[in-house]
């Protein structure tokens, strides 16, 4: 059965190839018949390989496919092999099914796109390039697919590059992560260098043989492998890229930067979990690593304006969700929560993605609203989607989080369980924020439209008049099959008070079979406080945007003389932040505009004007004069003899 | 008594007249007999090195050496003829067009 | 005392011979034909070349000296000669209409790169340093010439003069360096110096051989004639100059210091790692804000030396086999990086700004998606042969202990993505400029742009069967 691995990746090639040459000569039916026919099949192909591993038992849920020796180096050889086990089934599921999906609901997005071919070209690379990511049973071959994704991701969010935003925003992803992968990169010459092998089951095989626990080198290559995390996964401090990508067209956000690329950095240390076993140093940076960038992003989602800029930092935050869970041993719970997280996440982009399609491109929530009678299945769905990420019980969402939050708490991490609660609290606030503006309330786009300009560059807002409707069932499908596993998703994992945890089984031949159980009132509990975090989270939402809606007002008049200029235009957001406890607004506020803003992209900027400033210096040497090359070359002639006399 | 080391001090005193040379010169001509003069001093090096090691070997590489610099000279010559040709300079510091 | 008839085994230098008699050919062919006919030449220097190719493979695994162990047949300069040649061969498939375009289309023309590879693959084959030198010079000779071969052009005969002054200044130090080995081992022979007691003399001898090697190879700070003689040479020569030149002194370079002066190691290693991160920091640094692409690869393959630079300072198997290799890989990489540049070319203007580049991935977009490649594969971009390329260098510098130079390596390739993809984003995201139309892309181009595609593919995706050759063949 595994005979037929190989055709996973090899599909969305064929695709990618094929629309590459022909797309402009081919008629659009057959672009994307190619391009979502190739994963689609991809997709089928996964599933039989997912029911033959259900079929065997525990110990052969593992299974090394060899293609071909890639690079023969001295006396080991790195193969293009391909691993499949729970974990990277899981993934495949994820990355083809939700893929299908978002190729599906693309068909109907891009339609009026006139590089409608160059876009399946780039997303059927995409596909390829994260299913050899996640295939791969070697480093090396991790490494392509981690560096093909981040290409793909810069191709895609600059699709539209006529746009400057767009432009800029591919560069910043592309910069900032490229700083993450120069880690990632050491830390697999750093194995290369330890282990004398680059093969998965080698290197974990050796390594708890070789080194103690909190050896150095462990140390030194997890976080290294990490870093590459960070910059890949929008962590704290590289997150900055992540918000400026969705500029991308929404299927590229729903499928790159929430579903599955992002979540690269949760699965490449759930990989090397063995390596980081050995370094708790590591594994406790990654926890807080996740529990800080969870919170922060939480706390700026709090005052975004742009619809998809708050799915953005609830995407960062959420990211930082499964770095706790993988952080603190519980691999399978951070893959689970992977899981969920890419069935509401994509819906939720989606749906905004088909709010977007309907109002002529416009995101800007205070132009949007009363949206629910128009759009039926967008509102159902992306209803869905915020009982799920919000952690409403039984709902898919509420199980993952759940676990990673009990986790925390059982391997006593107190502090991080409290702080992943109170994140819980603040996602659930922001999210029905984002529905209750969408689409309840008094529609604001009829009035405001017309007297507004368009806000941001980014909004590619043509159409003169607004007339929302609902998006063709190409789109509406998806969503419907999203809404459906992001609030059914999560039965495969029910905590064991509840229930039978199928998916922590099914991980054991990875992960190994020893997860802590907590007292089962112990687990109630902890349920029962992230169940009345959410619901505290969605009822202040409620109270403050649609029961109340005379407060903001009110409270928008009384504070306009205190804030500035730039506060003044985002008016709902004064309510709230007038309501909040004024220290929370400061942090918020600052950590969006100093940290944010100033100090990270600060540094990126100065960090490249001081490298164009090197290059400037280093062509004024070049004078074009041969007498003056030639002295130089005699200097270093000199200088060359001298260090070879005298040491 | 003119010893080994005595000729190759006297080498390495041409070679570094003619690398001076090569430095100081804007006119490619003198330039490229500074060079000669390089040349030359490895030859009288080789000559050196021959007699002390008894050895053939280092004045035969001389004739080798005399051969390629002839060579040199009418490629290089050829070259500062054809620039002559089209600037009607062959001051070597007007040759910077190209930089950076 | 008996005179000894010395082993003239003609075989040894079968490749060499073939070479220069067909250049020879060519530049009696040139008096013989009429201008209309110049591109029969090409075709005769094509098989030459071809020929020479054949020879060589026939020397695989044969082992041998020759001429008093002056020339030396083993599998190391087999794979360099296989390289040499086949930049050759793109080399010329490139220049057809190239010279013609540019008015230079004439048999000598053929017969100085003809004559040029016959001193690159002498250079290759070459145990002794005498013959290394004549190798260098006959390599030499004819670039000089060919760079400053568009006599109407002031910028390549500017290219031309500068790279004459400083390759002959240059040449004087290597030979000043030959005459000190000499003087200090009474012998030029490169297994004879091995076996000699080091000494002082000896080792300013090999810091003199490194200038002149270092010259021609563009390592800093003896890289300044780069920038400006790829510049000014016409871009055909500039493409071979930069690939050819490169793997033939570096196989000079690898084999003189790895088989000649082993012992003194420890001395020199340091001051090449150190020269190998001011080489790769300088070229990609300085590339960074070049708009002119000629120049730009200028400063890249600057850079590319420093890599290449690593393996020699790593030593051992995996060094030497790493530097073939990547020798391989960069050869075909920038050959059909220049070669694109040419194929965009619209009779004797050229692309040279990057900014000429803009909008032609609609234009023309397999060949913009051809040079797409060919820039992510000398950014080191997986899955292209320069991934492989350098992993292996890296993976080189990691094993033998020198872990810091890697770093340092991986840390310059990441920032030479930047100007890599300039051209790229350009092609890809930017509107068409003015004044330029479609570029119509020559028969005999393309053939050659898709032999250095399929050969960047191919070594980035089935390297093995080339690491395997690229392994183990250094004779001592």
């Amino acid at each position: 059965m595994t005979n037929y691995l190989w055709l996973v990746p090899a599909l969305p090639l064929a695709g990618t190839i094929i629309n590459a040459i022909f797309s402009r000569k081919m008629p659009r039916w057959l672009v994307s018949i190619i391009g979502v026919g190739s994963v689609g099949l991809s997709f089928l192909v996964v599933l039989t390989q997912f029911i033959a591993l259900l079929d065997s038992d525990e110990p052969h849920r593992v299974i090394n496919v060899s293609l071909y020796t890639w690079i023969p180096v001295s006396d080991f050889k790195i193969d293009v092999a391909f691993l499949l086990d729970p974990l990277s089934a899981i993934m495949l599921l994820v990355v083809t099914g939700v893929g299908f999906l978002i190729h599906v609901y693309s068909v109907g997005y891009m339609a009026e796109d006139e590089n409608y071919g160059r876009f399946f070209t780039y997303l059927n690379l995409f596909v390829f390039s994260m299913l050899i990511l996640v295939l791969g049973n070697n480093y090396l071959l991790m490494y392509v697919g981690w560096e093909l994704v981040g290409l793909c991701s810069y191709l895609l969010i600059s699709f539209w590059f006529h746009k400057p935003a767009a432009a800029a925003a591919g560069k910043k992803a592309f910069v900032t992560t490229r700083v993450g992968d120069f880690g990632f990169g050491l830390g697999v010459l750093l194995i290369f260098a330890t282990f004398g092998t680059l093969n998965f089951d080698q290197v974990f095989h050796a390594a708890p043989q070789m080194f103690a626990v909190g050896a150095p080198v462990m140390t030194i290559i997890t976080l290294l492998l990490f870093a590459g995390a960070v910059g890949k996964s929008a962590q704290l401090p590289l997150y900055v890229w992540l918000p400026d990508a969705m500029e991308g067209p929404t299927p590229v956000s729903a499928l790159i930067h929430a579903a599955t690329m992002v979540t690269a950095g949760v699965y490449m240390v759930a990989r090397s979990h063995e390596l980081f076993a050995l370094a708790p140093l590591s594994s406790e940076i990654v926890a807080w690593t996740g529990a800080l960038t969870a919170i922060f992003a939480a706390t700026i989602a709090l005052v975004q304006m742009d619809l998809k800029r708050v799915l953005a930092y609830s995407t960062i935050s959420q990211l930082g969700y499964m770095f706790v869970g993988v952080g603190v041993a519980a691999y399978g719970a951070g893959i689970f929560h992977l899981m969920t997280h890419a069935f509401f996440k994509a819906l939720l982009f989606l749906a905004a993605g088909s709010v977007m399609h309907a109002m002529g491109g416009v995101i800007d929530m205070r132009r949007l609203g009363g949206l629910r009678g128009i759009m039926r299945w967008t509102y159902l769905t992306f209803f869905a989607a915020a009982l799920a990420i919000a952690g409403v019980p039984l709902f898919s969402g509420f199980f993952s989080k759940d676990e990673i939050l009990a986790a925390a708490f059982g391997s006593g991490h107190i502090v991080l369980w409290a702080i992943g609660l109170l994140t819980a609290g603040l996602t659930a606030f922001y999210v029905f924020r984002a529905f209750f503006l969408t689409f309840h309330g008094a529609p604001r786009w009829e009035t405001e439209h017309a007297t507004r300009p368009t806000g941001h560059a980014s909004q590619d807002a043509q159409h003169a008049a607004v007339h929302p409707h609902e998006s063709p069932a190409v789109m509406t499908v998806p969503l419907a099959i999203l809404a459906v596993l992001a609030a059914l998703g999560g039965f495969v994992g029910m905590p064991s008070v509840m229930g039978h945890n199928w998916i922590a089984e099914f991980f054991h031949p990875v992960f190994g079979a020893h997860e802590a159980h907590l007292p089962p009132l112990t687990e109630w509990l902890l349920m029962g406080a992230s169940v009345a975090a959410g619901l505290v989270g969605i009822a202040t939402a409620y109270w403050f945007y649609l029961a109340r809606p005379e407060i903001p007002v009110r409270l928008a008049a009384r504070w306009s003389g205190i804030y500035d200029l730039l506060w003044h235009k985002y008016w709902v957001d004064e309510i709230y932040s007038a309501l909040l406890v004024e220290p929370g607004r400061r942090l918020a506020m600052w950590l969006w505009q100093s940290v944010d803003v100033g100090t990270v992209d600060g540094f990126a900027n100065g960090l490249g004007r001081t490298v164009a400033g090197a290059s400037r210096v280093l062509r004024g040497w070049q004078t074009g004069y041969a007498r003056a090359y030639a002295l130089m070359m005699l200097i270093g002639t000199v200088i060359v003899i001298g260090w070879l006399m005298l040491r | 008594m003119l010893t080994v080391n005595h000729l190759i001090f006297l080498s390495a005193i041409l070679f570094s007249i003619g690398a001076v040379g090569v430095l100081v010169r804007r006119n490619p001509l003198i330039m490229f007999m500074s060079i000669e003069l390089m040349l030359n001093a490895v030859n009288l090096a080789f000559v050196a090195f021959a007699r002390y090691l008894q050895n053939l070997d280092g004045q035969v590489f001389v004739f080798l050496i005399l051969t390629v610099a002839a060579a040199e000279v009418a490629v290089g010559l050829a070259i500062i003829v054809a620039l002559f040709r089209q600037r009607e300079t062959i001051d070597v510091d007007e040759a910077s067009i190209l930089k950076g | 005392m008996s005179l000894s008839v010395p082993d003239l085994n003609l075989r040894i230098i079968a490749p060499v011979l073939i070479v220069a008699i067909s250049a020879l050919v060519v530049l009696l062919g040139e008096l013989v034909t009429s201008s209309a006919q110049k591109r029969g030449l090409g075709y005769a220097s094509l098989v030459g070349l071809l020929a020479a190719g054949g020879a060589a493979m026939g020397l695989w695994d044969a082992h041998a000296v020759a001429f008093r162990e002056m020339v030396r047949a083993d599998n190391f300069g087999v794979f360099l000669t296989l390289t040499i040649l086949a930049g050759a061969v793109l080399c010329i498939l490139l220049s057809f209409d190239f010279t013609r375009a540019h008015r230079i289309e004439t048999g000598e023309y053929y017969a100085l790169i003809l004559f040029s590879v016959t001193g690159m693959l002498l250079m290759v084959t070459a145990a002794d340093l005498i013959i290394i030198f004549l190798a260098l010079e006959l390599l030499s000779l004819p670039l000089y010439i060919l760079a400053a071969f568009k006599r109407e052009d002031e910028r390549s005969l500017e290219a031309g003069l500068k790279y004459f002054l400083l390759g002959a200044f240059s040449s004087a130090f290597f030979l000043y360096g030959i005459a000190l080995v000499y003087g200090a081992t009474g012998t030029t022979n490169l297994a004879r110096i091995a076996a000699s007691a080091p000494s002082e003399m000896l080792l300013i001898g090999a810091g003199l051989l490194l200038v002149g090697f270092a010259f021609k190879v563009a390592l800093v700070p003896f890289h300044w004639w780069t920038p400006d003689v790829y510049e000014g040479a016409p871009t055909t020569i500039t493409a071979f100059m930069s690939v050819a030149v490169k793997a033939a002194a570096f196989g000079a370079f690898l084999r003189a210091f790895l088989v000649a002066l082993p012992a003194l190691a420890m001395d020199w290693r340091v001051v090449l790692a150190i020269i190998a991160v001011l080489t790769m920091t300088l070229g990609n640094v300085a590339a960074l804000l070049q708009a002119n692409i000629k120049r730009m690869l200028a400063y890249s393959s600057i850079a590319h030396a420093g890599y290449i630079l690593i393996a020699l300072v790593a030593m051992g198997g995996a060094g030497v086999s790493a530097a073939l290799f990547y020798l391989l890989a960069y050869t075909l990489t920038n050959l059909g990086a220049f070669g694109a540049v040419i194929a965009l070319g619209e009779g004797e203007r050229e692309r040279l700004n990057v900014s000429d580049y803009g909008g032609l991935a609609r234009m023309q977009p397999l060949l913009a998606a051809m040079l797409t490649v060919f820039m992510l594969s000398l950014a080191g971009f997986p899955p292209f042969a320069g991934f492989v390329g350098k992993f292996l260098i890296f993976g080189a510098a990691v094993q033998n202990g020198w872990a810091w130079l890697a770093v340092v390596g991986v840390l310059n390739s990441l920032v030479s993505v930047y100007f890599y993809l300039r051209p790229v984003v350009a092609m890809y995201m930017s509107e068409p400029v003015e004044g330029w139309g479609a570029p119509r892309v020559a028969p005999l181009v393309a053939l050659a742009l898709v032999l250095a595609l399929i050969g960047v593919i191919a070594l980035g995706v089935f390297p093995a069967p080339a690491i395997a050759l690229a392994a183990g063949g250094l004779g001592r």
